[in-house]
């Protein structure tokens, strides 16, 4: 797997050569003026890290996806100008993060970087966004941090922070009342960053955790944390479980008898991607996100009948995201009117409102969406939306990030 | 912690064990009888939670399933020790973790292939779904009880096998002097062959039993390939018995690691250190007897 995912982008390269070398010598023939106009005319430059292989392959292809729909549906072009894709397969790993992105940067030459899923790698993309003062938006890492202390005038995110997404269940939670409750989640930054906000919000509201209880990540041997929940009888629990882990940690909530004994709330990504597998252990389980199976506004039908159409897949969470970073990108370009000046692109995104099918939003100050937050609800094989949980929310708080300009 | 919790946690420790050494025991055979360093054995889980989940879903029913995956498992044991294994026992170590690790990227290629990336269930079969109330809130789901009960099956089986057969005796007497045997009219290519399907079928087994509760996904085979060869090592390699000993004992480990609270110097120490319990196990019998705890004195 490794071996191949290192051989491609290698085989790009060498395509990219044949049109580079192509270029050039055109660039050769007209003079160096020409040169120069081919800069400003030629295609805009999109250098997209996603994961190809590996875990998260599907998240980068929902993305990639979305994007593609929303640039697509501009006639393929941002601000009239044609869109080359340089691509790299970022594996999810962190290891490999600066050299896979210094590749586009460096070697590319891309107009803006997007990406990626994983938030170690997202950090390290940040990192090298900000020594090289190139455009970044992130389709879904949720590292609080990313729009938090490592902020920059040129990172972006289009997706949502973690806090962002355990908050407004700690507001619903405190609000119906609930006077305690116990966290459950791996010990890793998504899942701090997800209990952290939950606990802000329902602590503010009122309520006690009595205790927060954490796995090594990726362990799923849930049993003895099962017992201790039963044994500190709460009057909730809130988790942070995604993936595999997170189907395996609803059946064995149902397995131990809890489920209907104490209600199990969590982040949206807890009942995301999971219910088939699943099954009927999910049922009536809550929770929040930034988007939901069953929004039915016009927005979210048309993207959903286009999606089906191009792809022959029905589109989630993330193809959304990936989607709002098209309409952003297309927004912004259209503003410039083509242009890669970067203190006007940056101007565009920072004061864009993306009518996404999510529901509109735009960036806070530190460049995190402020968006409708739904609190759903698993009824058959779908996240149905119960109410907005909290209308246009700016959290993490935006003075954790100092921006310097 | 009051007594009816610890006594339900020990419970749990005592099944995660019983588990622990289930998915472990085809590695017990491969690498701790056999001496085969298989780096695949996690790759063979993988491909018994996939059998599970796509056989049980076409024949719509667990216990059919559960035959014919074995059945899979012991032809695919058989062909890769023909193909490849046996050209391999007379070298180093390192062309069979070469090797091994070689097969864990076709399987995952193959899993991706034949049955995609997406994380899938395994329905609990109906007559074991029940659970038993342990106490006001908490009951215990009756299938992980069956899981258990599975366990004490394979290794009562195994060591009986290996201390107390024939067979057992010519696996054992192969793996310290391969030409030997041979030369004392036994077909040893034949033997390790059937061995080497049966730690196959094994581990393929454990994923099938182990699918209901763990669910079925890409990599999770790389989850549990680690704890593996931790529970061998620590048992002492050739030994069925120190494997279950190993098991429970991790099982004990990680449970309690995970849920008491030591402070020191008002720092909560142990579930910070929960990850790391198992390994700090290991390096400790490690240090005091570097054969494993029931591993013969080299």
């Amino acid at each position: 797997m490794k071996q191949e995912s290192e051989k491609k982008p290698q085989a790009r390269r060498r395509e990219f050569l044949k049109q580079g070398s192509a270029l050039g010598g055109l660039a050769a023939i007209a003079g160096v003026p020409g040169l120069a106009r081919a800069q400003s005319s030629g295609p805009v430059k999109l250098g997209l890290m996603l994961p190809a292989t590996g875990t998260f392959a599907q998240l980068g292809s929902a993305i990639e996806n979305g994007l593609k729909l929303a640039i697509d549906e501009k006639g393929g072009k941002l601000g009239g100008r044609e869109v080359e894709y340089f691509k790299v397969d970022d594996e999810s790993d962190p290891a490999k993060a600066t050299d896979n992105v210094n590749r586009l940067v460096t070697r590319d030459k891309v107009d803006v970087l997007i990406g990626t899923v994983h938030s170690g790698v997202a950090l390290a993309m940040v990192k090298v966004a900000k020594d090289t003062n190139t455009i970044l938006l992130i389709p879904n890492a949720g590292a609080d941090a990313a729009t938090g202390p490592l902020c920059a005038p040129n990172v972006f995110r289009t997706s949502f922070a973690n806090s962002q997404t355990g908050y407004p269940m700690g507001k619903v939670m405190a609000e119906r009342g609930i006077k305690t409750a116990v966290t459950i989640s791996w010990k890793y930054a998504a899942g701090e960053e997800s209990v952290a906000g939950f606990k802000d919000a329902f602590t503010r509201g009122g309520g006690k955790v009595l205790k927060e209880l954490w796995l090594p990540f990726p362990n799923v041997e849930f049993q003895p944390l099962l017992t201790e929940i039963a044994a500190l009888k709460p009057d909730a629990v809130y988790t942070f479980f995604a993936g595999a882990g997170a189907v395996k940690f609803l059946k064995d909530y149902q397995a131990a008898g809890l489920k209907g004994r104490i209600p199990l709330y969590g982040s949206g990504f807890l009942t995301d991607g999971v219910l088939e597998a699943v099954g009927d252990a999910a049922e009536g389980v809550e929770t929040t996100l930034h988007y939901a199976d069953s929004l039915d506004t016009p927005k979210d039908k048309t993207f959903r009948l286009a999606y089906v159409k191009a792809y022959k897949t029905q589109p989630d969470v993330y193809a959304v995201q990936g989607y709002d970073t098209g309409l952003l990108l297309a927004q912004a370009f259209d503003k410039t009117k083509g242009g890669v000046d970067k203190p006007a692109l940056i101007r565009a995104m920072e004061t864009a409102t993306v009518d996404s099918p999510r529901g509109a939003w735009h960036f806070s100050k530190a460049h995190n969406p402020v968006q409708d937050m739904y609190l759903r609800k698993v009824v058959g094989k779908q996240n149905r939306v119960v109410n907005i949980a909290i209308k246009q929310l700016d959290y993490p708080p935006a003075d954790r990030c100092k921006m310097s300009s | 912690m009051s007594l009816g919790t610890f006594l339900v946690q020990l419970l749990n420790s005592v099944q995660y064990g019983l588990l622990l050494f289930l998915v472990a025991s085809g590695l017990t055979l491969i690498f701790g009888i056999m001496g085969v360093i298989n780096i695949a054995h996690g790759a063979f889980y993988m491909i018994g939670a996939y059998l599970a989940w796509s056989l049980a879903g076409q024949l719509g029913s667990f216990w059919l399933a559960l035959p014919l995956g074995i059945a899979l498992s012991v032809i695919l044991g058989l062909a890769l020790e023909w193909l490849l294994i046996n050209k391999l026992y007379d070298r180093d170590h390192l062309y069979q973790v070469l090797l091994t690790y070689g097969l864990i990227l076709v399987f995952e290629e193959l899993r991706a292939i034949l049955w995609g990336n997406d994380v899938h269930g395994v329905p609990i079969p109906e007559q074991l779904k029940a659970s038993i109330p342990l106490t006001e809130n908490l009951s215990y789901p009756v299938y992980r009880l069956f899981i258990s009960g599975v366990c004490l099956a394979v290794a009562g089986l195994m060591y009986w096998v290996i201390q107390k057969t024939r067979l057992g005796m010519i696996v054992r007497a192969g793996a310290s002097n391969r030409d030997m045997v041979q030369s004392l009219g036994i077909d040893i290519g034949f033997v390790y062959r059937v061995v080497f399907a049966v730690g196959v079928a094994l581990a393929a087994f454990a994923g099938m039993i182990a699918a209901p509760v763990s669910s079925v996904f890409p990599g999770m085979g790389g989850q549990v390939l680690i704890i593996c060869f931790v529970v061998v090592v620590i048992g002492g390699v050739g030994s069925v018995k120190g494997a279950l000993v190993a098991a429970l004992l991790i099982g004990l480990i990680d449970t309690f690691g995970k849920v008491i609270e030591l402070d020191i110097a008002g720092f909560n120490v142990l579930p910070e250190l929960s990850g790391m319990s198992v390994y700090l196990l290991m390096a400790a019998v490690l240090l005091w007897r570097p054969q494993g705890i029931f591993g013969a004195r080299p």
